[in-house]
């Protein structure tokens, strides 16, 4: 596989850009065609101008300065909150360590949380590990997956277009990283017979242990039928996988006939054989869905059928760690436990949570449009997650003026757009894509005028750059 | 709209879906796990960590026990095993709290009750994140103004010598940052794999990171019958024997000391800045005690500062890596896991790559890089709530100090236990005599001696201690590390309680 990854040199001096024109536009006084630099470089949905949950933030203050629970400018059930959660904390402060693995009661709300999602199925408490952010769990099982010292190294296969920390992750551990291609013909699906390809590929190269799928998709922004889900368990039953799962955006889901299938509840109703013997990670946090939590850094990983031996070793690991902080763990329990109809902060969460998911629905229906109408841009629908990744049919003068540069050729267009458009998207290239094709990445987490804003600059922008390069 | 209420349409006939219970617990499998002790990575189960190790475990277990209704001869386990100020009953620093609220919900800004100090700098925080928000990302080297601010600070720490925000690096907790950097230093194989020299005893963060990623520990030890003094002779031969069997890069040092509490002189801190540069090892001076200085005589001398100070042969050369948190201190805020390290005299091409280890896991946590901030940006004598500040942390400290004191006059009181002072930190390392018959007895029962003690101490009295093995210590000696937070009327039960298993336990095995 062509060597790709996170240009950290270009990322960093694109994120330094974005805040030097950020800073520029409003005291140097220079005429720019935009007021404010649009940021959707990342799955952020504060940063792009959505409002955290009222209810999430109340319970968290009162919890960091606990004389609010006596405050009556907060309503009852958030008080009532606080106190039961501080009531879970050791020495009743958000301050102190919690259990490596998280704070019992709130594994317990999780493993309740995943029971009713997956229709009664039930999860285990002691096979959940809260982490600081996703990523933290999904390098420690990573860490114990991949042996170093084996000989053929161990290979992970990865999506192409693939979340890139993980990637990152992958390769700093010294595995493979093995790719397998989602088809952009085909609303970017996940076919069993390029997983069959990218499987063979492997032979000689590196021992495939893993595979790690992205459902539903970053940046592709597919969700998988329940039919596929189905697909691709049985092809790690049958290949030997163990399955890492990563299901952050099960709360981002907007295709008509789309539904998200966890991974846990398909293998579960598979029965026998499969059932009780592919092992299984799957991983959610509080950074995305409609919480957007990303700063508090709270994931957490659910593992299925793991060896006992294995998972005393893997309780260690976490214990290194300290814990997670403790206001992400509350955090996250807000998501998996929030406000129910008749409590006082019901209808504002749910109002809430509803102008959220319209913003959403609104944004990927509108970019779609867009991006479509344009000439050289084309997007599929896109069906969940946070992000639009519509493909962009660079001209030849164009690719050749962007290796001149010595850039990647949607890095190039990128970093154009940052610098006239005043948009912060994210190059292709670094979620990897077949050969000869380029991409942008953008958050579509964001307040309808700024979208409307975005969607003007972008396409204002777009017909220039295909102007001049024709 | 339900968030997770969906049907799924299944075209198979119904399963016994309560099996996945038995089999989500402990898998039965027709064949064998992909994921085995014999093909996971071998280094993972090399790892250890002693606090919250199997005497933890244990202490979890009675507690349980206890909530149940089940007769002990204690009605609480005393968790004096781990340096957690507030799970002990230390009270958080208003002030700090006052402004991580006022950030964590905005619309407070509005509320009469919080002081004007305290808006502003969560005006100015929150200015720095992302959509005014502490949920957004920041940038995985941390949020620039708070950088800045932790810039600021280590300058006047250290007598105005200059500190670069760009080596700064926010962490999630000290420990973050110290692995981090472990992972840039080891590499090679065989005789060529790094080494790293550690105090014995120390904090099994260090071997546990050191197990994990596969580097060869270098022990060092530290000198009991001085006062858990370092003593360069025994660095040097640690290093020429390490230099055998391995490639020694680094030399990590934790000042004031875990779990020993010795706060290192200035002159010792030459030497070992010297024996760096001699020996051209990667200095990491773990300093997240640095307010927890007790004993008369003895000063926390920060790294930087005494590098700084030999002059530009050793400041432009030597380097380093120190670290801090917001878990200790007189802060105590473990559970947001807020921490910083500065790096000195580090490779450009090397710093690219620390970006890009740091990136993976995005940013550290937001509320605990405000808090360092507010750390490194007390309330001024002129600001309204310098008063209440002074006085809380005051207090806080002073209580400490009072702790360490009485803890090693007790300790020093009991046949077969003797007790170094307690100069800094949070713990007490005493070194305990053991009958033979004890030791004996352990070896039956397939437990380290000092594990046997801590356990039966644990089971008699309710209190919960890691035994010295889980640090390190020297063959043939044995001691326990607890901690002084507890407050100070239950630690005179403690060790008064601890006493008296002492002398039942010497009783017992003699």
């Amino acid at each position: 596989m062509a060597a790709r990854g996170l240009d950290l040199i270009l990322h960093r001096a694109q994120v330094k850009l974005c805040d030097k024109l950020q800073a520029k536009t409003q005291s140097d006084g220079v005429r720019r065609p935009y007021k404010e630099v649009i940021d959707v470089f990342q799955g952020d949905l504060h940063r792009a101008g959505m409002k955290p949950l009222t209810f999430v933030r109340q319970v968290l203050a009162a919890c960091v300065y606990p004389p609010l629970i006596n405050s009556s400018n907060l309503p009852l059930d958030v008080r009532q909150r606080a106190q039961e959660e501080l009531g879970r904390c050791v020495g009743g402060s958000v301050g102190s360590y919690s259990a490596a693995p998280g704070i019992p009661e709130i594994i317990h709300s999780i493993s309740e949380f995943i029971k009713r999602r997956d229709g009664g199925i039930p999860s285990h408490p002691e096979n959940i590990y809260i982490s600081p952010g996703s990523q933290w769990s999904i390098s420690n099982i990573l860490n114990v997956l991949v042996n170093r010292e084996a000989s053929p190294r161990t290979g992970v296969l990865i999506p192409v277009p693939c979340h890139n920390k993980t990637v990152l992750s992958i390769t700093q551990l010294g595995a493979v990283a093995v790719p397998y291609y989602l088809s952009e013909e085909q609303g970017w699906a996940l076919q069993v017979e390029e997983l069959q390809r990218a499987h063979e590929s492997a032979k000689g190269v590196c021992n495939p242990v893993a595979l790690y799928v992205i459902n539903p998709g970053n940046p592709a922004g597919y969700v998988q039928s329940q039919k596929s889900v189905l697909e691709v368990i049985r092809f790690a039953w049958e290949k030997r996988l163990f399955l890492l799962v990563d299901e952050l955006y099960q709360d981002c889901v907007y295709g008509e006939n789309c539904e998200f299938v966890s991974y846990k509840r398909a293998l579960s109703e598979m029965g026998p054989p499969f059932s009780g013997t592919v092992e299984l990670a799957s991983f959610h946090s509080v950074s995305k869905g409609f919480s957007g939590e990303c700063g508090l850094r709270a994931g957490y990983v659910e593992l299925v059928n793991l060896d006992p031996a294995v998972m005393k070793h893997i309780h260690t690991l976490f214990s290194k760690d300290a814990c997670s902080p403790v206001l992400g763990q509350i955090a996250l329990n807000l998501m998996t436990d929030p406000p129910k109809p008749g409590d006082p902060s019901y209808l504002l969460y749910k109002q809430e949570i509803e102008q959220i998911r319209t913003v959403l629905v609104h944004s990927v229906k509108k970019v779609h449009e867009v991006v479509n109408s344009l000439p050289g841009f084309s997007c599929p629908p896109i069906e969940g997650g946070l992000f639009a990744f519509p493909r962009l049919h660079l001209t030849p003068k164009a690719i050749q003026k962007a290796k001149e540069l010595g850039l990647q050729p949607d890095t190039f267009y990128c970093t154009r757009l940052l610098e006239e458009g005043g948009v912060f998207t994210g190059p292709g290239w670094e979620y990897g894509q077949k050969e000869g094709t380029y991409h942008i990445r953008f958050c579509i987490a964001v307040p309808q005028d700024v979208m409307e804003e975005l969607l003007r600059r972008l396409s204002s922008f777009h017909m220039t750059f295909m102007k001049d390069f024709s | 709209v339900p968030l997770w209420g969906i049907t799924l349409q299944l075209q198979r006939c119904a399963r016994d879906i309560t099996n996945m219970s038995q089999q989500a617990v402990n898998g039965v499998s027709h064949r064998g796990r992909v994921l085995t002790l014999d093909s996971m990575n071998p280094n993972v189960k090399r790892v250890e960590y002693a606090v919250r190790g199997p005497i933890v475990q244990r202490a979890v277990q009675i507690e349980k026990e206890l909530k149940e209704g089940a007769k002990k001869p204690f009605t609480e386990v005393i968790k004096a095993n781990i340096g957690d100020a507030h799970a002990m009953g230390q009270k958080p620093i208003t002030f700090f709290r006052q402004v991580l609220a006022l950030c964590s919900y905005p619309a407070l800004l509005e509320d009469s009750k919080f002081p004007e100090d305290a808006k502003q700098r969560a005006r100015r925080i929150l200015e720095a994140c992302g959509g005014h928000s502490i949920g957004a990302y920041s940038a995985s080297q941390g949020i620039e103004c708070i950088r800045q601010d932790v810039a600021r600070y280590i300058e006047k720490r250290d007598g105005g010598i200059p500190s670069n925000p760009d080596n700064i690096y926010l962490s999630t907790g000290a420990s973050d940052a110290i692995v981090t950097i472990l992972k840039l230093l080891v590499c090679g194989e065989g005789r060529d794999r790094t080494g790293v020299m550690i105090s014995i005893p120390q904090y099994p963060l260090y071997s546990a990171a050191l197990a994990d990623l596969g580097a060869v520990q270098i022990n060092y030890y530290l000198d009991e019958d001085n006062c858990w003094s370092l003593n360069i002779t025994e660095l040097r031969r640690a290093l020429s024997a390490a230099r055998e069997h391995c490639n020694p890069r680094v030399l990590c040092i934790i000042n004031p000391g875990n779990p020993t509490g010795q706060v290192q002189s200035r002159q010792c801190i030459e030497d070992v800045i010297r024996f760096a540069k001699e020996e051209h090892l990667f200095l990491m001076a773990d300093e997240v005690y640095q307010d927890n200085v007790y004993a008369e005589g003895c000063q926390f001398h920060s790294f930087k500062k005494v590098l700084f100070e030999m002059g530009p042969e050793y400041s432009n050369t030597v380097e380093m890596a120190s670290f801090h948190s917001t878990s200790k201190c007189y802060m105590g805020e473990c559970g947001f896991r807020g921490g910083y390290m500065e790096v000195i005299n580090l490779d450009p091409e090397v710093k690219a790559q620390l970006i890009k280890l740091v990136s993976v896991r995005l940013c550290p946590p937001v509320p605990g890089q405000a808090l360092l901030d507010l750390v490194v940006n007390p309330p001024q004598p002129d600001e309204p709530s310098y008063a209440t500040f002074m006085k809380e942390r005051t207090a806080v400290l002073s209580a400490l100090a009072e702790k360490a004191r009485l803890t090693e006059q007790i300790f020093n009181t009991v046949p077969g236990i003797t007790c170094n002072p307690v100069q800094g930190a949070m713990y007490t390392f005493p070194r305990i005599t053991l009958p033979q018959k004890a030791i004996d007895k352990a070896k039956e029962l397939g437990l380290v001696p000092d594990m046997f003690y801590c356990m039966r101490l644990l089971d008699e009295e309710g209190i919960c201690l890691v035994p010295g093995s889980g640090f390190g210590q020297r063959e043939g000696t044995y001691h326990f590390r607890m901690t002084i937070l507890p407050p100070t009327e239950k630690l005179k039960v403690v060790l008064q309680k601890i006493r008296e298993f002492q002398l039942r336990f010497t009783q017992e095995f003699s």
